[in-house]
This record gives structure tokens, C-alpha cells and sequence, in this order.
């Protein structure tokens, strides 16, 4: 018997193949440090992932398939992986003091963000259920064991194993959606199935719906939508915060990544007829996450609803569809990464050791004791809001234009009302900061010069993709053809 | 290549804000004498708007267009007419007579005059805007500095005012947003091109049942802003917890945004919408003069009897503005610049006596003449000039709102003078109360007459209050051109809306005919 190996191209794949090779070095690596050079391995980490995007941006251009069509290389893909890799870089800036601060100082940290990242990068490229599938688990896995690193913290483990069972939960219904499909059209490549599809009329056959039912469940979950969203809260809370700031982008971005892909591509037909089941389930995330958020006095917790809500916003995105659609999706993707991993930053600053400070009391009085930290917050919170001229305004107006220009005007309007509600809780934190004394002296801030790095790089994108956003949308909108 | 003076003029105080930053927030009068030099070459920059204006067209003048976000025909799109111009310049003169009225502000004063700056880069860049993304993004900036105004330099429920303020403004603002986008998808339709050039849209036929919503939509932000009754119970709270600045700031220009909004957008972009809703519109406004003179009558709070005097001074605005002719639009936009003058003017003088005496109180006073004639003098003008006697500037608008009025239905004109009196009545009350009496409280005693810096704020509105009651001319003769075309450019898409629906009713009435002889026929067979 001849074996046959088909052709496969390394280089489609070269940015995971770095980001491999030198998360297993961190972690071989790790052994041979000494505790005081530890933080050698997050600048090691945090020079990789911004070399990986240098040669990101090379791949744009044509798409290309490899691996017997089960990868690909599209500039849908490229610009996901920028945010992956954008977001991952600010969590590593993020951590370098931080794991200090809370003595999680492990080399198998910054291994386990990074093969976090891969997964994201294999979902966002997968062009079979499989590879999409492989990429979630090697992300959440990570995921888990990352959001139980406060091994001592009692909350920390409380939102690992929530994490880990109700994550596998999720990919359960993924998978046997993934089974489902593979049975009623024959194969799990998303062309393939695209074009089974094609001849056939999707939603009579029952294993069809059964199946796009069960992985609209699955990505729900991991993009944290209503009802799918229990979650989220307790892990975000009990995460260490950088793994929190991580989590609520980049993960995200990746599961929306794949769902954009498997619906607009292998199920178009679905996603269409089905537009109103995500329609509920768009405007059930954004109000039940603001409205609940509104109530919140942890700000983790409130950034945890808050992040929910936006998981609302890009659902939109997606209900719309089209070019402006998923450019739309694209483009606040990035916006969200920027102002998201802001705020958390900021949170991160007014930690210590063993108290957070995390309720939104802690606050009092910030404008007045560190005002610069105070206005960079406020930027993120009137960002997040949507108020021009930062990245969230430009955001939100190019998800809320898709939506209208298919049709989805009542959509909208939910959308604009909710971006209303949400004004109360965000502007909330700016009122305690700068309409409210002080309650008690802060403690000295943990800044160091990674952190402030973090700081300008996530206050530049804010306002620079809110004032000058041009190049970045012409970026999106090359980056939207999926075939 | 001319100098692009619009923008100059409204990114200056943005520069001196971000210069402020630099600086040291200890050295308070260095803060505030380099404020006051940004604010004061502003105002001196924007007054060849003035002598440069011609008179003789209604196109935009001292255009700038650069592309700003190529991706979505959105471009940084400037310039004035003579509906804008005066606007332009009442906020430029506003914020300069705001910023040395705010001297003796202690409390974290860097703070307060970058807030105040960027505040002034936001307004002047609502009245210039011609492209309606770049409106909506000054729309929505300007909300930020104002809502730290009120929230941190406010009285003692500034936070709710404040939050208040914000909300309320921030939900009627979003509804226009998406009317915007609807409609920038609509021109994409009907010409192919995405564009956002409010001068193009202008050309746009709107279908009527979509000019209805739209309409709502933007009736919203702008009522809200404006305030017509029965959107305006976050006025009164804002202006009482405000400081001083603060409510001239939010009575002479923020409120003229919601009017100038519906001058420059509500009607010229649904003309058939905006006739139709003049019967609800007319009887807001009428609601909101009666209403808002009532309530003022009643107030016991010197604040916020002219906070409800607003109510009722902005519902002659917008009772002008609704009804399409020269007389009322012109009288409308007058009537703008008087209350941002009049209104403002009062607000600083209470505000005067309430960094005397720490409170604002009617029945605290009484009898200040005695010991404050020059005050006296001052506030007696203002009084007036609000109540619109004539020759004073309030009289030549109210005026002109009323022939206006009067032309087009003698019920509103009627019902919108009683309003007139009404305002004698509280204003002179008010003054009566505070000014004349026996002066029994002793603390009234030790008050001291204006300094000289009060009276550098007082004595230039005034100059301006007897200028437009007497002369009024170089200001209308200004605007002449852009009303006349504005009202003919209603007027005409009206009419051809009118002459569609005929033709349609015409057609249908023929499909029915033909309908029923065709069934005839069958009969026949």
C-alpha cells in the first residue's frame, strides 16, 4: 500500500509554528531561571508575540488552504490574528509585575497565554469543524488553568473549575453539533459543507438544524451570550486580573472569529432564516448585560456584564452580515481589545498584594489623588460608552450602521437604547473619581514601566482609532471576504 | 488659499486646554490669565466672521472640506451661513465672559478651565458642522465637559443633576444617530454615493412615511436639548446645581442647539414631515411659554425661576421657527442670541450676589439697591431687556416672532402673547422682591457693589442689549439671504411633495375608477 501525504504548506501555519517552538522554550526555559530572572521570560514572551505580528501582517493577501483544506490563511483571518496577538501582547504587559505582585511568578504562565493564543489563531483560521474544534480546546484548557493560577485564592480556584464545567459542557454541545452536521452532509470541511448546502435545502433536514442549533449553544458560550452567560461574572471576578483582561478579549474575538466563519460560510442559509433566534439572543445579551451591570458594585464584575453587553453588540454584526458587517465585526473587535484591556489595566494599577480594590468605592476620589490615571480610566469608561471621539463611538456606529443597512433598524434602536443604559453604570466609575472624596488614603500604586507601557499603548489605540479610524477601516473592509 | 479661520477658531481653545495640561495645577493665576488670553484671542479671531460676512448670498461661507474618514464619505466639512454666524459668535463671546466670570473659582481650577476650553471647541464646532457624522461627534463631545462642569463644580446635588443632564441628552441624541445613518443609507440608494455632506442630503427626496419617523427621531434630540415642554425636567436641575459659568454656558448656548438643530436639520431635510407637525409642535412651545411662566412665578429659588424662564423664552423660539416665514425664522434666530445674552446675563448676576451671601433665596433678599446701585442699574436693564421692553434687544425678537406668529395663526400669536405679560409679571415681581423693599435682613448690610471685573462681564452684554434693541439691522441683514433661502428651500420640497401626493391620490382614485369599470364590465358579460 502506497501512503500518500498530502501536500502541506508551513508556511501558512509559520505563526503558529513560532508561537509553539517558543512557549515550549519559555517552558523548558522556566527550569533554568532563577526566581530573580523570571521576568525575563515575560519580556521574552512579550518580544515574541510582537515579532509573530510583524509576520502577521506579511500574510495578508490572498487566501491561501493547506493541510488538505483544513487551514486557512485569509485576510479575515490575519486581521484576527492581529487582534489575538494585540491583546495577548497588552496581557503579558499586563502580568510581568502582576504574577510578582500575587507570587504566581511560573514560567508556564506566559506558555500557557501563548498557547491560548494558538488556539485562537487555529479557530480563526480553521477552515474544518475539526481544526476549529482542536483550536477551542487548546484556547480553553489554557483558559482553565490560567483562570486558577491564584492557587491560595479561594475565588481564583471557584472560577477555574466553574470555568472547566461549564466549558466542557459547552464544547460537548459543540462537538456533537459538529457530529450532527458531519452526518447529515458527509464531511466537516466548511467548504464542503457550503457546498453539500448548496444542492441540498439546509433547513429540512433535522440533523442540520439539530446541529447549527447545538454549535450557535456552543459559541454562545464561549462569546458568553444571554442565556449562555452564567459564567462569566464569577470567573471573571476570581480570574487574576490579567487573565480577566485577556479573557474578555481575546478568547472572545476568537469564538466570534469561528462563528462568523461556520455561519456565513457553511451555513448561510441558517444564518439568514435564523436571524431572528439570533436577534433575540443579541438583544437578550446586550439588556440583560447592562441592565445587570447597572447593579454591580465589584468593577471586575461590572467590566464582566459590561463585556457581555458588547458580546450583544457584535452579535449584531454578525445578524447584519455582509461586507459592512463583518468589517463592522472586525473593526470594533480591535476597538474593544484597545478600551477593554484599558480599563482592566487601570484595575490592575490600584491592586496590591491580597486586596484588589476592586469595588467601585475604591475610587473615590481618584481624579484628585492620581489624575492622570483618573483621565485615562475616564477615557476607557467614555469609550466603552460609546461617546466620540474614542474607538467605541466609531465602533458602535459601524455596527449600528450594518445593522440598518440591512434592514435591522428596530435592532438598532435596541442597540442605541442599551448603549443609553450603559452610559449610567460607566459613567459611574468617572463620578466617584472625580465627585467624590476620597474614603481612605489609596495605597501607593503599583505601576511599573511595563504597565504604563500597557497604559499608552491601549490609551493611543482608544483615541487614535476614534479620531483617525480610516486605515483601519479600509484594513477591515479588505478583510472581509471569507471564500 | 485663504486661512482657515473657522478651524482656527474652533480648535484654539482645544490647544490652549492641552497646553493647560502641561501646567502646573498650583499655579492658579497663571492657569487662569493664559485661559482668559486663549478665550479672549478666540473671541478677537472670530469677529472677522462678522466683518467679513456677505451679505449677499445664502451659500456657506469660510468652507473648509477635508476628507476625514475616506471609508464612509465622511469628511471634516465646515462653514457658516447667517443662520450659524451669530451663533457662532455668541459662544466664542460666551465662554470668554464665562471664563472671567469663573475668577474666583478656588477648587481645582486646571481642571476646570480645560473642561471649560474643550467645551467651547465642542459648541463651535456643532454650529459650524456640515457633514452630519462630524455634527453628531461635536453633538456628543461637547456632553462630556459639561457633565463634568455640573458634576464637580456644582452645588450640592450636582451628581444627580448631572447624570440627569447627561442621560436624558445622551438618549434623546442616540435616536438621531440612527436616523442619521438611516438616511446617509438612504442617499446611498437614491445616488450611489455614501456621503454624510449635509449639503448633498439636502437634495435627498425622503418618502413621507420615513420622513415621519426621522423626523421623531430628531425631534427627540433636539426637544430634549432645547427643552420643549414636557422634556424639560432636567433644565432647572442642571442649571440650579451648576456653577455660575456653568449655566450661562447652558442657557446661552447648549439650549440653542436643540433650535438651531431644527433650523439646520428637522426642516430643511423633512419639509412635509415638519409641516405636519406644526399643530403638536406649536402647542408644545405655547404649553412650555405658559407653563414655564407659571412655574417661574412661583419659584422661590433666584436660579430657578430663570432656569423656567428659559422654558418659556425657548418656546417662543420654537413657535417662530414653526411657521415657515421670514418674519418668525428671522425673529426665532434673534430671539436666540437675545436669550443667550439676556438669560446668560442673569445668570451671572445671581450668581454675583450668591458669592455674596451664599444663597439665592428670594426671601433672603430685599432692599439691595441701597447698598448695590451699579448692580442695581445693571440687573434693572437685564430684567427688561428679558421681559423685552422695547429698546432693549428681547423686545425687536419677541416682536418679530409674533408678526410671524400672527401671520400664519392668530390663535398661537395670541395665546404666545400672554406669554409676554406673564414674564412681566415674575420678572418685575422677582426684581421687586430682591431689589426694592425695606432691607430688614443684616446680613444684607455688609454686601459690597460690584467690583470692576463683574463689571467688565456686565457692561458688554449690555452695550449688546441696547445694540440689538436699537439697531438690530447689521444683525438680520445678515441673515436675510440664508432665511429667505432656507424658508423657499422648505417651501419648494414641500410643495413638491404636496403635487406627488395629489398626482398619487389622483392615480389612485383613477385605479379605483378603472377597477370598478372593469367590474362593470364583467357584470355586463
Amino acid at each position: 500500500m502506497e501512503i500518500v501525504i498530502p501536500p502541506f504548506d508551513l508556511k501558512s501555519i509559520s505563526l503558529i509554528i513560532i508561537l509553539t517552538i517558543s512557549a515550549i522554550f519559555i517552558l523548558v526555559a522556566d527550569v533554568f531561571f532563577r526566581k530573580k530572572f523570571k521576568d525575563s521570560l515575560g519580556y521574552l514572551s512579550f518580544l515574541i508575540v510582537v515579532i509573530t505580528g510583524m509576520v502577521a501582517f506579511t500574510q495578508m493577501g490572498k487566501p491561501v488552504y493547506s493541510f488538505s483544506d483544513m487551514f486557512v490563511v485569509d485576510n479575515f483571518s490575519v486581521f484576527f490574528n492581529l487582534i489575538f496577538l494585540i491583546s495577548t501582547a497588552i496581557a503579558i504587559l499586563l502580568s510581568v509585575s502582576y504574577v510578582k505582585q500575587e507570587g504566581i511568578n511560573y514560567g508556564e504562565y506566559y506558555t500557557l497565554i501563548l498557547f491560548a493564543t494558538i488556539g485562537m489563531m487555529l479557530m480563526a483560521g480553521g477552515a474544518d469543524l475539526l481544526t476549529i474544534f482542536l483550536g477551542l480546546e487548546i484556547m480553553s484548557i489554557s483558559l482553565y488553568v490560567l483562570a486558577g493560577f491564584r492557587r491560595d485564592c479561594v475565588r481564583s480556584n471557584e472560577a477555574s473549575l466553574k470555568y472547566f464545567l461549564l466549558g466542557a459542557f459547552a464544547t460537548g454541545f459543540l462537538l456533537y453539533g459538529i457530529a450532527m452536521l458531519y452526518g447529515a452532509t458527509g464531511t466537516t470541511n466548511i467548504k464542503g459543507i457550503a457546498e453539500f448546502l448548496a444542492n441540498n435545502p439546509a433547513l429540512s433536514n433535522p440533523m442540520i438544524v439539530a446541529g447549527a442549533s447545538l454549535l450557535i449553544i456552543g459559541f454562545g458560550f464561549k462569546v458568553a451570550c444571554v442565556p449562555f452567560h452564567k459564567w462569566t461574572p464569577d470567573v471573571y471576578e476570581g480570574a487574576p486580573t490579567a487573565i480577566t483582561a485577556f479573557m474578555s478579549v481575546g478568547p472572545k474575538a476568537a469564538a466570534f472569529a469561528a462563528f462568523l466563519r461556520v455561519f456565513l460560510v457553511a451555513l448561510p442559509d441558517v444564518e439568514q432564516k435564523w436571524s431572528i433566534i439570533l436577534w433575540v439572543l443579541a438583544v437578550l445579551t446586550m439588556t440583560v448585560g447592562n441592565l445587570v451591570a447597572i447593579a454591580q458594585t465589584n468593577i471586575k464584575r461590572m467590566l464582566a456584564y459590561s463585556s457581555i453587553a458588547h458580546a450583544g453588540y457584535a452579535l449584531m454584526a454578525i445578524i447584519a452580515g455582509g461586507d459592512f458587517g463583518i468589517a463592522g465585526l472586525l473593526f470594533y473587535m480591535l476597538a474593544y481589545a484597545f478600551m477593554n484591556l484599558g480599563a482592566f489595566a487601570v484595575v490592575i494599577v490600584l491592586g496590591r498584594k491580597g486586596e484588589e480594590n476592586a469595588n467601585i468605592e475604591d475610587y473615590n476620589g481618584l481624579g484628585y489623588k492620581h489624575p492622570l490615571l483618573a483621565v485615562t480610566m475616564c477615557i476607557f469608561m467614555f469609550s466603552l460608552a460609546g461617546i466620540p471621539p474614542m474607538a467605541g463611538f466609531i465602533g458602535k456606529f459601524y455596527i449600528f450602521s450594518a445593522a440598518i443597512k440591512n434592514g435591522f433598524i428596530i435592532l438598532a434602536i435596541i442597540g442605541v437604547v442599551n448603549s443609553v443604559i450603559s452610559v449610567y453604570y460607566y459613567l459611574r466609575v468617572t463620578v466617584v473619581m472625580y465627585m467624590k472624596e476620597p474614603g481612605r488614603e489609596f495605597a501607593p500604586l503599583s505601576l511599573s514601566p511595563f504597565l504604563i507601557l500597557a497604559l499608552i499603548i491601549t490609551v493611543w489605540g482608544t483615541i487614535h482609532l476614534g479620531i483617525f479610524p480610516a486605515k483601519i477601516i479600509a484594513l477591515a473592509q479588505k478583510s472581509t471576504l471569507l471564500y | 488659499m485663504s486661512l482657515p479661520i473657522l478651524t482656527i477658531v474652533t480648535f484654539l481653545p482645544l490647544a490652549g486646554a492641552i497646553w493647560l495640561l502641561f501646567i502646573n495645577g498650583e499655579k492658579q493665576e497663571k492657569i487662569k490669565r493664559i485661559a482668559l488670553v486663549i478665550a479672549i484671542g478666540d473671541f478677537i479671531l472670530s469677529l472677522p466672521l462678522f466683518f467679513k460676512f456677505r451679505f449677499d448670498t445664502s451659500e456657506f461661507q469660510f468652507v473648509e472640506k477635508v476628507s476625514w474618514i475616506k471609508e464612509f464619505g465622511i469628511s471634516y466639512y465646515v462653514g457658516i451661513d447667517g443662520i450659524s454666524l451669530f451663533l457662532f459668535l455668541l459662544t466664542s463671546f460666551l465662554t470668554l465672559i464665562c471664563i472671567l466670570a469663573s475668577w474666583n473659582i478656588k477648587d481645582r481650577i486646571k481642571e476646570y478651565m480645560i473642561a471649560m476650553l474643550v467645551l467651547e471647541t465642542g459648541m463651535l464646532g456643532v454650529f459650524i458642522s456640515l457633514d452630519l457624522f462630524l455634527f453628531y461627534v461635536f453633538w456628543e463631545l461637547m456632553l462630556i465637559p459639561m457633565y463634568l462642569i455640573i458634576g464637580v463644580w456644582g452645588g450640592p446635588r450636582r451628581i444627580y443633576a448631572t447624570i440627569k443632564f447627561f442621560i436624558y441628552t445622551m438618549a434623546g441624541s442616540v435616536l438621531m444617530l440612527v436616523a442619521i445613518i438611516v438616511i446617509y443609507f438612504m442617499n446611498q440608494k437614491a445616488t450611489g454615493e455614501y456621503t454624510f455632506d449635509l449639503l448633498k442630503i439636502y437634495n435627498l427626496d425622503i418618502p413621507m412615511g420615513a420622513q415621519f419617523w426621522l423626523f421623531l427621531a430628531f425631534f427627540f434630540a433636539f426637544a430634549i436639548k432645547v427643552p420643549m415642554f414636557p422634556f424639560h425636567t432636567w433644565l432647572p436641575d442642571a442649571h440650579v446645581e451648576a456653577p455660575t459659568a456653568g449655566s450661562v454656558i447652558l442657557a446661552g448656548v447648549l439650549l440653542k442647539m436643540g433650535t438651531y438643530g431644527f433650523v439646520r436639520f428637522s426642516l430643511p431635510l423633512f419639509p412635509y414631515a415638519s409641516h405636519q407637525f406644526v399643530p403638536l409642535i406649536a402647542w408644545l412651545a405655547i404649553a412650555g411659554i405658559i407653563y414655564g411662566a407659571l412655574v417661574a412665578m412661583v419659584q422661590e429659588d433666584l436660579k430657578k425661576l430663570v432656569a423656567y424662564s428659559s422654558v418659556s423664552h425657548l418656546g417662543f423660539v420654537m413657535l417662530g421657527i414653526f411657521v415657515f416665514n421670514i418674519q418668525g425664522m428671522e425673529g426665532g434666530i434673534l430671539q436666540m442670541i437675545n436669550h443667550g445674552l439676556s438669560t446668560g446675563a442673569l445668570f451671572l448676576l445671581v450668581g454675583m450676589i450668591y458669592e455674596r451671601r451664599h444663597t439665592r433665596m428670594i426671601a433672603d433678599f430685599g432692599g439691595l439697591t441701597k447698598k448695590m446701585p451699579i448692580f442695581a442699574i445693571f440687573f434693572m436693564i437685564i430684567t427688561l431687556s428679558s421681559i423685552g421692553l422695547p429698546g432693549l434687544n428681547g423686545f425687536v425678537g419677541e416682536f418679530l416672532v409674533l408678526v410671524g406668529v400672527f401671520k400664519s395663526n392668530v390663535v398661537y400669536a395670541v395665546l404666545a402673547a400672554t406669554g409676554v405679560i406673564l414674564s412681566a409679571c415674575y420678572m418685575l415681581w422677582m426684581f421687586q422682591r430682591v431689589m426694592f423693599n425695606k432691607l430688614t435682613n443684616p446680613e444684607n448690610k455688609k454686601l459690597k457693589d460690584i467690583d470692576k471685573r463683574e463689571l467688565a462681564l456686565l457692561l458688554p452684554i449690555t452695550i449688546l442689549v441696547f445694540w440689538i434693541g436699537i439697531y438690530p439691522k447689521p444683525l438680520i441683514s445678515r441673515m436675510d439671504a440664508s432665511v429667505n433661502h432656507l424658508i423657499n428651500q422648505v417651501d419648494e420640497k414641500y410643495k413638491v411633495t404636496l403635487n406627488r401626493l395629489k398626482t398619487e391620490k389622483k392615480e389612485v382614485e383613477y385605479a379605483v375608477k378603472e377597477e370598478k369599470s372593469a367590474e362593470h364590465t364583467i357584470e355586463v358579460d
